[in-house]
């Protein structure tokens, strides 16, 4: 929201949405998930993080790094929302589906592709789930600080998906590629334990501090001078453009067919407490 | 090296105290998502809770299905 000063208006350095909203606060950007239940990202998150990739040639003016975290007790995030998603396929025909979801995915690229480029350090504070989405959210982070109770997976095989926005590119940037397929192919979750000692996390941090250790450890980047930090990231951190174009075509591809209806419909559907997938 | 015996036990006073439910409402052979009351959120809670108590890793796929403690026990146990 912006603050009038003197007749001028100031740059937002917070803004309260109803999935997300952030603030700088000792030089440091925070963005906060809070969408019931687990911060599912369908359209209402992907406009917010819009909107927050837009603001953040002004915020760092007046922050050097930048953390996501969630409010949710239950996690990070838990994902695409499949409930969004499976409204998507039963509303239009084929064709129409699959041009609603690669505006969808080009759109959650763009905003993801910007947060991995941003020339401030990112860090993701993961505690609870971090799953599909949530989890391709964090791995567009310099740095992964999880709390001991965190968990990792990519879900989407078990609805005969892929991941769709930029998992698996960010994922082979990260670690080895015999956990890629690992994560993959058996659609199970790691814990922090096993993801630290796989590369994939920087930190473990216990119950309930991972964003104590995140400001933390921004405090210390921040120490540096700018630009060089800047530079490091950039080298040491290069987005694979190309093979995240492949990705979406990959799971356009695959989005309408049958088995993929079928496996969302279960998910819907499905009222017990026991998990449903596969 | 734990008995299985051993092992339930401590994972059915291990859920007692994350979920707050009194310790002598459990038994091995419970449904523990009916007993604690708990989604399948939850359940990955346990789950983690229960890797890092024991120190091993457990993939998900293996518990899929299980809703009983015994049956969670020898699932760990095997992992020991």
């Amino acid at each position: 929201m912006g603050a009038q000063a003197g007749g001028m208006t100031k740059p937002a350095q917070s803004s309260e949405g109803k999935t997300l909203s952030w603030e700088v606060r000792d030089g440091i950007i925070g963005l906060a998930l809070h969408r019931e239940p687990v911060n599912e990202i369908g359209l209402a998150t992907l406009e917010e993080l819009e909107r927050f990739v837009a603001a953040l040639p002004d915020l760092q003016q007046h922050a050097g790094a930048l953390i996501i975290y969630s409010r949710q007790a239950a996690g990070f995030c838990a994902g695409a929302d499949l409930r969004e998603l499976y409204a998507g396929l039963q509303n239009a025909d084929g064709m129409a589906a699959v041009r609603g979801a690669r505006e969808f995915l080009e759109r959650i690229h763009r905003v993801f592709n910007a947060l991995d480029a941003v020339p401030i350090a990112t860090i993701a504070a993961v505690h609870g789930v971090c799953f599909g989405g949530g989890f391709e959210l964090a791995l567009t982070c310099d740095l992964i600080i999880a709390d001991k109770m965190a968990r990792f997976c990519f879900p989407e095989l078990r609805l005969g998906l892929i991941p769709g926005f930029g998992g698996i590119p960010r994922l082979k940037r990260d670690v080895g590629n015999g956990l890629v397929r690992d994560l993959l192919l058996t659609g199970r979750s790691i814990n922090a334990t096993k993801a630290l000692a796989s590369g994939l996390v920087s930190q473990v941090a216990a119950e309930g501090e991972a964003l104590r250790a995140a400001r933390a450890t921004a405090a210390q980047v921040m120490k540096f001078d700018r630009a060089t930090a800047a530079a490091a990231k950039a080298f040491a951190k290069p987005i694979p453009l190309d093979e995240l174009r492949r990705e979406i075509d990959l799971f356009c591809k695959l989005f309408t067919r049958p088995v993929v209806r079928e496996a969302l419909r279960k998910f819907v559907e499905n009222t017990s407490a026991h998990p449903y997938l596969p | 090296m734990r008995t299985l015996e051993q092992t339930t036990e401590e994972i059915l006073s291990l859920a007692a105290a994350h979920f707050k439910v009194p310790r002598a409402e459990l038994s091995p052979a419970d449904d523990f998502y009916q007993k604690l009351r708990i989604d399948s959120l939850q359940a990955l809670e346990l789950l983690t809770h229960l890797e890092n108590h024991f120190s091993v890793e457990l993939p998900d796929y293996e518990v899929q299905g299980v809703s009983d403690f015994r049956t969670l026990a020898s699932r760990i146990q095997a992992r020991l």
